[in-house]
């Protein structure tokens, strides 16, 4: 019998809120967290895109100074969102050397390494700060986790684009049920609203270009849908073996019940029309949990606003839920916060843990005209869950074919 | 040119701006690592951002030897002349 492994810390800066109370009070509102950038570089550049969903809370107004200066903006909302989730656990003592991280980026250090070419271009290699490297490096939020909160057990950097976030809650699973761990920090941290990967990704099409009205431009689901808002931000996670949260009398929000992560093998940016890979992830993860697709009650769904995407993980949620599929309230918060990349799985498991432990599921915004070939029961104004034992499901899909799930239940 | 009062002064500005320190702790007889405990790349962090402020070139070689504030001081101060 696998260790059973609980949640008992959560932590999380986005652009809806800069802690967990703050989100979730906004998720079950149902607000929007997109804006107009208000930076010179939008005009300088000439972006197609002009907007995004940038944090609430200026990492500078959490952070000291001295602190920031040493952290890529990735790394310091990682530190952030993992300090709440640290503080938020009420673990007082921990092993250190059983105490491990799992924190996720899709891309890392963007703003360092495009900062540091750009003064390597104009005044030469004697001005890259010697910080350069250890900013920039994918791997900084989860080393700086480790460092600040003195987690020995590794400190490692699932890196799947899009689906990082949920695939760090996979690997800290696997770390605990094998015995390398009692706790660990997970979470995903992402910082890539920058002029660079804002033209990427308008250049393959892949965001909205509603600049006259951000706010209602993610729009998951819609007929009118065209696209996703680039967001940043972090969620973190504190999982522990159930011995361990019950020995310390842990107030516990629920089980990670099971995670399965699955790769396309089909097209390197394209969704499996046939969302065969997603099908799979999600058998395997309910398969790992010991749930039936009759126990799923709540799916956050991955849902980005793009015309190609929404569509075949509807066809997925059907084909693994079956006849349940009907039955599920679906939520797919990214409208409300922007797509935050390789943190988006871990701020939507933040926002999974919640609706399982107060039963309340998150708000889907802007949905005026479902699109008829996704007839799913989309939640668009807060709603209960039912009581007894519930299941909730989260996906993430990432470019590059990568599949990742996860299953809580309530405790 | 700068006087050593000056460079004192604005050394210990670069040091509270990236280590926190606070500036009237950055003495002449402060040693860098042992008094301040600053490390290595913090250390090149003010090296560069010294170069930049009072326009001379500190040779990395010449980074090992300044092991107090006052060598840092004299040496940009010879440096500018």
């Amino acid at each position: 019998m696998a260790r059973k492994v609980v949640i008992t810390g959560l932590g999380a800066t986005t652009p809806i809120g800069g802690d967990v109370p703050t989100m979730w009070e906004n998720a079950l509102k149902g607000v929007s967290g997109a804006r107009t950038i208000e930076a010179d570089w939008v005009a300088e550049y000439e972006l197609p895109v002009t907007f995004a969903a940038q944090i609430s809370t200026p990492a500078s107004e959490v952070l000291t100074r001295v602190e920031a200066k040493r952290m890529d903006p990735s790394t310091q909302f990682a530190v952030i969102a993992a300090r709440e989730a640290w503080r938020d656990s009420g673990i007082e003592e921990v092993d250190h050397d059983r105490f491990a991280v799992a924190f996720a980026t899709g891309i890392g250090g963007v703003w360092t390494l495009l900062d540091a070419w750009d003064t390597l271009r104009a005044k030469g290699p004697r001005r890259v700060l010697p910080m350069t490297v250890p900013m920039l490096m994918p791997n900084g939020p989860a080393a700086a986790v480790s460092l600040d909160l003195g987690a020995r057990a590794g400190a490692h950097t699932p890196v799947s684009a899009c689906a990082s976030g949920t695939e760090a809650l996979h690997q800290g699973l696997e770390l605990i049920r094998s015995g390398k761990a009692d706790v660990v920090m997970c979470g995903g941290a992402e910082a890539a609203i920058h002029p660079m990967p804002i033209a990427a990704f308008a250049s393959m099409q892949a965001l909205s270009r509603r600049n006259d009205d951000p706010e209602h431009a993610s729009r998951p689901y819609d007929v009118d849908r065209d696209g996703f808002v680039m967001g940043e931000g972090a969620g973190a996670l504190l999982i522990e073996a159930e011995e361990h949260a019950l020995a310390r009398g842990a107030r516990i929000y629920g089980e990670l019940a099971g995670t399965s992560v699955t790769a396309d093998a089909y097209h390197i940016t394209a969704p499996d029309p046939g969302g065969l890979g997603a099908t799979r992830a999600l058998k395997a993860a309910m398969f790992d949990a010991r749930v039936q697709p009759s126990d799923v009650v709540h799916v956050n769904a991955h849902a980005t606003s793009t015309p190609v995407g929404d569509q075949p993980e509807y066809v997925a949620l059907k084909t693994a839920l079956g006849d349940q599929v009907d039955s599920v309230a679906v939520s797919a918060t990214k409208s409300q916060t922007g797509h935050l990349l390789g943190a988006s799985g871990a701020v939507e498991a933040v926002m999974t843990v919640l609706a399982v432990h107060d039963r309340r599921a998150p708000v889907t915004i802007n949905l005026e005209n479902q699109d008829p070939q996704i007839p799913l029961d989309v939640v668009t104004s807060a709603r209960d869950l039912p009581s007894g034992d519930i299941v909730a499901l989260s996906n993430s899909f990432g470019f590059g074919g990568h599949n990742a799930v996860i299953v809580v239940k309530n405790v | 040119m700068a006087s050593n009062e000056e460079i004192l002064a604005g050394l210990a500005e670069i040091v509270n701006e990236e280590t926190g320190l606070a500036p009237e702790s950055v003495e002449l007889d402060k040693s860098f690592t042992d008094d301040l405990d600053i490390d290595s790349i913090s250390m090149m962090t003010i090296v560069v951002n010294a170069e930049e402020k009072f326009g001379v070139r500190i040779p990395d070689e010449e980074v090992k030897n300044l092991k107090t504030v006052g060598d840092a001081v004299d040496f940009i101060a010879s440096a500018q002349s």
